[in-house]
């Protein structure tokens, strides 16, 4: 375990330095002239001109040479401080708090109710067999091949418009989260509920599982102490897994819901070419990224010790 | 056995979070007091030369002079204003009993402070020929121009402009807290999505009403037209127009109409070998189908038009204009013909072996520009002229006016961005013979020299005279090509009464505002 945690801690430096570089050296390596990007996101559309452009080149000071800038980020990286937004020169770390603590919420929301619908589904799924297997297969496949943007537009049209039981768009009290986190959550279980599904049969199927039925002990007795951990070593990895593609993924449900999510704040970052806000969020997402991969590692041992070896 | 204990104290914890949840929720913004906005721009800063723009329409901002619905000056926190007999001195007289948000009692000194610091910054004052600005007693701020100018006032109106308590910057300029002196103050700050506002009770004007006001950025259009259906949001602000009908029909909603000064303009290259004869840039001109775009791209019938400046503008409007005028010059074909162009085997456009092809941009903060964009393409290509549509960044715009490389570009220009339309003409056509939004390497002396005397011209009948033979030689010449005028669509809940729209779009009204009573 001890290795482990060491191991991934090096991770974690190698990709804050990883990260940063590589999107510093991409975004650098953009064509056309920063300063105009900044400063139509600063001023506006209609206000938005070369002098505005050059006010930016100077204040910024983007005439300095490109490894100069970088050891400018370097050494501020080194003191834990992530520099200033380029756009509204507030301090990257608070942008980043707003914007991550929504996306993290409407996230960890979403992946909660989607392990509420996908694990008794799949269970449900495996134990019954047809009809039902097919039907949830087929159920599943239609929402996943449905764009999210669709899903969320009728949740709306149902829920916001229809009954009018909760709010169409905006952040701010729980009832703005629902609709969001109900979209979200049933684009991940359509998924995730075939990987329990798949998972559970595995196991059900297993000699191991057989046996312990032959040697008597009830359906209940055999699931909770042959089945469930059995079952859930590669669930809990798939949820690991669908967790950190979400934080950076749902751009188009925090642009239909309104929802100031770090997805959404990268798409206008990138187009403003703010690039402290940039490295900023890809240095979170990256962190991010390792620690909930180590979570997941660390639950999986907990579930499964004989892994240990191979971590 | 201690499984009791721990709901107990779970459940505990659980008691007190709501019942603070709940006072909160008494004493702040709910549904029941708040007039909520939703519209499609994100603000991302506090100081008023960035975003001031949201500020203003919330309220919260207020400038020396205001603007009325007709573009006229009128007083807000200066109560009175002279202008010396050479124009050069501009004197204002400061209201009294002004109160910033932050409490402190609003003099020259602060007002003074204020303007410098913008002048500082970007905008139309840091390009007025001020000389200085300082305060006459508590009362009164002169302003010494270099030369008479005539669009001060105009420019002093300007969000950018707007007058914060000293308290609110910090030492390098920077907008700390937004305590200016309009009727609402900042509640929440929230970027780049929510603004909420409370409503100030020392405001020295009409007071609000409604205890609240929120701000929401509602990206999408769809989004915006559900928040109004449902009745979540109270006004929304550029409703798509293919939404109207449907709108129309719910009973909740009242929606308006209103033309705004803003144009979808072609600006050309006057400089490029296909564009630099006048002939080139009115068969393109002839060419579109404004109607068209108008009826099938933009649903608003008769939002055509083939000037820059709405007929509500009426100096820089040509009466004598119309779509026959236009098709009195001949025929797109007639033209390129008279300038050597012949169709080839595929019916596009060809001179000495060379094809008539141009690059044409447009951005995507707008959707219906990149739309029109592609009809503007079909038409074109109708007559032999292949086009290449790029969609990038609105910086493109003045950046491939500065470069060269530029050679048509669609875009949505604010003529009512500075209260007085010369602001923007005298940037888009000024001395140096165009602007970054406006013409490019087209030069016209008669024009240069009719701007330069508008800028010192008082007397409105002249004024008149000499802005109508300016706009006459922007018809003619075309180094821009007008599509279609914008017209704002907005939805008001029946909850909400005493809206009214400000074609400059500076204002919300909210304090005029209030609640039906049901």
């Amino acid at each position: 375990m001890k290795a482990m945690l060491f191991k991934r801690a090096l991770q974690l430096i190698t990709v804050v330095w990883g990260v940063g570089t590589l999107t510093f050296i991409l975004m650098r390596s953009l064509p056309g002239d920063m300063s105009y990007r900044i400063a139509a996101s600063r001023y506006g559309q209609d206000n938005v001109d070369s002098h505005a452009a050059a006010l930016v080149r100077e204040e910024l000071k983007l005439d300095q040479g490109a490894l100069m800038a970088y050891w400018h980020w370097l050494s501020d990286l080194l003191q834990f401080n992530l520099g200033d937004s380029l756009v509204s020169g507030l301090p990257v770390v608070d942008a980043l708090k707003h914007m991550l603590g929504h996306s993290l919420l409407l996230a960890v929301a979403g992946l909660m109710l989607s392990v509420l619908i996908a694990v008794p589904l799949g269970l449900l799924s495996a134990w019954r067999g047809n009809p039902l297997d097919s039907v949830l297969m087929g159920l599943s496949s239609v929402i996943r091949a449905m764009p999210v943007f669709v899903l969320g537009v009728l949740f709306i049209l149902l829920f916001a418009l229809h009954w009018n039981w909760f709010p169409v768009a905006g952040f701010g009290t729980p009832a703005h989260l629902v609709l969001p986190a109900i979209t979200l959550a049933l684009s991940l279980a359509a998924v995730s509920n075939r990987v329990v599904r798949d998972s559970a049969k595995r196991t059900f199927q297993a000699a191991f599982y057989q046996f312990s039925r032959v040697k008597g002990l009830s359906a209940w007795q055999t699931f909770r102490q042959h089945g469930v951990r059995n079952i859930a070593v590669p669930v809990v990895a798939f949820f690991g897994i669908q967790l950190v593609s979400m934080i950076e993924g749902i751009v188009m449900i925090e642009s239909l819901f309104s929802w100031p999510g770090i997805g959404h704040g990268l798409a206008h970052a990138i187009f403003a070419r703010d690039i402290p806000v940039i490295q900023g969020a890809a240095l979170v997402m990256g962190i991010l990224f390792v620690l909930l991969n180590t979570l997941v590692d660390i639950i999986c041992l907990w579930i499964d010790p004989r892994g240990a070896k191979t971590l | 056995m201690r499984v009791i204990p721990f709901f107990k104290r779970i459940f505990f914890c659980v008691s007190i979070l709501s019942g603070l949840l709940a006072l909160t929720a008494c004493s702040g913004p709910t549904s029941s007091n708040t007039v909520s906005v939703s519209a499609a721009f994100e603000f991302t800063s506090l100081d008023p030369a960035k975003n001031g723009f949201v500020f203003s329409r919330m309220q919260v901002l207020e400038t020396l002079l205001d603007v009325d619905e007709n573009g006229l000056l009128i007083p807000a926190l200066a109560k009175d204003w002279h202008i010396s007999e050479d124009a050069r001195i501009w004197t204002f007289d400061l209201r009294d009993g002004v109160y910033f948000h932050d409490g402190v009692l609003m003099d020259a000194d602060k007002v003074v402070n204020s303007l410098l610091i913008a002048q500082s910054k970007h905008g139309a004052l840091r390009n007025a020929p001020i000389e200085s600005i300082q305060a006459v007693g508590d009362h009164s701020v002169v302003i010494s121009l270099s030369r008479p100018y005539t669009l001060l006032g105009a420019v002093l109106a300007n969000y950018a402009n707007g007058i914060l308590s000293p308290a609110a910057y910090d030492k390098d300029k920077k907008v700390l807290a937004l305590s200016g002196t309009g009727p609402y103050k900042v509640f929440q700050f929230a970027p780049p999505h929510k603004l909420v506002v409370e409503k100030f009770d020392n405001y020295w004007g009409k007071k609000a009403s409604i205890p609240y006001a929120s701000y929401l950025t509602g990206h999408r259009a769809e989004s915006r037209v559900l928040q109004a259906r449902s009745g979540q949001v109270d006004i929304v602000f550029g409703l798509d127009p293919a939404s109207l009908p449907s709108l129309q029909r719910v009973d909740i909603l009242n929606l308006y109409s209103n033309p705004i000064p803003r144009t979808i303009v072609l600006k050309l290259n006057s400089g490029h070998r296909f564009l630099d004869d006048v002939r080139a840039r009115k068969a393109l001109s002839l060419a579109i189908d404004r109607q068209g775009i108008a009826r099938g791209v933009l649903r608003i019938p008769g939002s055509e038009t083939e000037q820059l400046l709405p007929a509500s503008m009426s100096n820089w409007y040509l009466q004598n204009v119309t779509s026959e005028t236009e098709a009195d010059a001949g025929t797109p074909e007639s033209l390129l013909a008279s300038l050597g162009w012949k169709k080839n085997s595929q019916g596009m456009l060809e001179r000495d072996g060379e094809l008539f092809e141009l690059t044409l941009i447009t951005y995507a903060d707008r959707p219906e520009l990149t739309t029109v964009a592609t009809a503007i393409q079909a038409q074109w290509q109708a007559i032999g002229v292949t086009t290449k549509v790029e969609v990038t960044n609105s910086s493109a715009i003045p950046m491939g006016h500065q470069d060269g490389s530029l050679e048509v570009a669609l875009i949505a220009r604010n003529y009512g961005f500075i209260a007085d339309p010369l602001g923007v003409i005298l940037s888009d056509f000024g001395s140096n013979g165009g602007g970054d939004w406006g013409a490019m390497n087209w030069n016209n002396k008669a024009l240069s020299a009719d701007l330069l005397a508008l800028e010192q011209t008082s007397d409105p009948v002249k004024y008149k005279e000499i802005a109508q033979r300016s706009a006459q030689i922007i018809y003619d010449e075309r180094p821009m090509i007008p599509v279609s005028s914008y017209v704002q669509q907005t939805s008001v809940n029946t909850r909400i009464k005493g809206f009214r729209f400000d074609p400059f779009e500076r204002s919300f009204y909210l304090n005029e505002m209030e609640f039906v009573k049901q």
